[in-house]
């Protein structure tokens, strides 16, 4: 619906040689890499140009995982919390292996979820997604705290209702690039 | 509506096994994440390599984005600056005026100091900081608050050396990659600073508490003597911060100490000073006795860097 509602706006010159649709495909290349280059640059947010003192920034690597997952189901294989993962934990600061741990669970729980309610409302997503967002970042503060930090809880408060409100918008930032990743822009 | 008993995915049968095989992993991927944290948790290092080869690698795209991040504080700033301009300015001239006398009070202590020092024939240390460089990135979304700095082994970085900006102490190297170097920042909840107050050296330590501020402990318990706006600088203790540099500004009170503002923001900061150890600079004071002096300093250093 949301991918309907908002076309991906090209200019008049760059949209011409996407005009024909008869004899174009879209590129294999990136309709497959679309999906993971756009959660590892998410996952690089430690090094945008933000600042923060502190931990407030919503992890964005996983909610454009969670968009992924949610827009469009088996794009992206039930295992891929084990690489994307092991990325994300190279830049986030969580001891290694946090993540990994995290996003896989969080990826069978979302395949679960997604077996059991298959047609699903926009809030229901929400909801779902927000407890997932909120399960995994208690989780990172609680794993952080045994690997030697000492921090109350209350810290992490804000960023998980930051966290929540903003998955809408990653949802529609991830239906945009689905748009852009199957542009037909290979001729056949 | 409930989903169909049957959940076969396909009648193919190569299809099940791929589904089959797909849900393998991902358990598996759940129990090494277990097992890759239960090793980090036990031996922090242990992923070090890892993590600098990653940073050397992204360091080119990160310090373009640096460059942009100082470019919009800049703006921030300057439209912010015309908003408070006619109070500032007030504010401002008060605070030069106060300034200057201080400033002419602290030649004269200066030079008294070097007097003294003179007198008692002490050495002046030499402090050569190791490197200048940028802070490229930090730990946003976790939790534990970490830094990027663009110098590493190349440029002479250790572990354990201590980076300050001209404002104030910002953290100390904790991992040394070929490009790029992790900097455990004073705000997060590992970090213990030594400070002392500023105006009549009281003793205490300074603990990140993860969200900006640190948290203030008295080493002498009693009467709490702080107060509001009282400033706190490192005092020296265990070697690894040279005495006198700024940390933080107490901003609330507590019964055991207080809350204190850093004062460099490590996410504001863009230029950074790598100095070198303390404890390397200065030699140890000489020993009263046959026992080895060098051994608390030693121990300190030991006790300092590890995690």
């Amino acid at each position: 619906m949301i991918v309907q509602r908002l076309p991906l706006q090209l200019g008049k010159q760059l949209a011409e040689p996407f005009r024909k649709r008869i004899n174009r495909a879209p590129s294999p290349f990136l309709a497959y890499c679309v999906p993971w280059l756009s959660v590892m640059l998410g996952s690089l947010s430690p090094h945008w140009p933000l600042i923060a003192s502190a931990p407030i920034v919503p992890p964005m690597g996983l909610l454009i995982l969670l968009g992924w997952m949610q827009l469009r189901r088996g794009l992206l294989p039930i295992w891929v919390g084990l690489p994307l993962g092991a990325f994300d934990d190279l830049f986030s600061g969580q001891p290694f292996g946090s993540a990994i741990l995290a996003w896989s669970l969080a990826m069978i729980v979302l395949d679960v979820i997604e077996g059991r309610f298959p047609w699903r409302h926009f809030l229901f997503d929400w909801w779902v997604g927000a407890l997932i967002v909120t399960a995994v970042l208690v989780l990172a503060w609680g794993l952080a705290n045994i690997g030697g930090g000492s921090t109350d809880m209350l810290v992490i408060v804000p960023q998980i209702a930051l966290s929540a409100c903003l998955i809408p918008l990653t949802g529609l930032l991830v239906s945009l690039l689905d748009r852009f990743r199957l542009l037909p822009i290979k001729s056949v | 509506m409930v989903s169909p008993p049957n959940r076969r995915s396909s009648s193919s049968r190569r299809a099940q096994y791929g589904t089959f095989f797909g849900y393998l992993l991902g358990f598996g991927g759940a129990v090494i994440g277990a097992g890759l944290l239960a090793v980090s948790l036990s031996n922090p290092g242990a992923f070090a390599f890892l993590r600098s080869g990653a940073s050397d690698a992204v360091a080119p795209a990160a310090h373009a984005a640096a460059g942009s991040r100082i470019h919009s504080q800049g703006l921030v700033a300057t439209i912010e600056g015309y908003f408070a301009a006619a109070s500032q300015n007030a504010a401002l001239h008060r605070e030069v005026e106060a300034t200057r006398v201080r400033l002419i009070e602290a030649q004269a202590l200066a030079g008294e100091n070097r007097r003294l020092k003179d007198l008692l024939g002490l050495m002046q240390a030499e402090t050569r900081p190791v490197t200048a460089a940028r802070l490229i990135g930090s730990t946003s979304s976790s939790t534990r608050r970490f830094a990027t700095l663009d110098a590493g082994g190349q440029e002479g970085v250790g572990v354990g050396m201590p980076v300050r900006s001209p404002m104030g102490l910002v953290g100390r190297v904790l991992e040394v990659g070929r490009f790029t170097a992790r900097v455990l920042l004073v705000t997060d909840s590992e970090s213990v600073v030594p400070v002392r107050r500023a105006s009549d050296g009281i003793p205490a330590f300074a603990q990140g508490r993860s969200d900006g501020t640190l948290q203030i402990r008295l080493i002498s318990l009693g009467i709490n003597p702080l107060k509001r706006g009282d400033a706190l600088v490192t005092s020296g203790a265990g070697g690894l911060y040279r005495p006198g540099t700024a940390v933080a500004v107490v901003t609330s009170l507590t019964p055991d100490g207080a809350i204190a503002h850093v004062i460099s923001d490590p996410g504001a900061t863009d230029l950074v000073v790598v100095d070198p150890v303390w404890a390397d600079i200065v030699p140890p004071a000489p020993a009263p006795t046959a026992v080895p002096s060098r051994s608390p300093i030693k121990h300190a250093k030991k006790a300092a860097p590890a995690r």
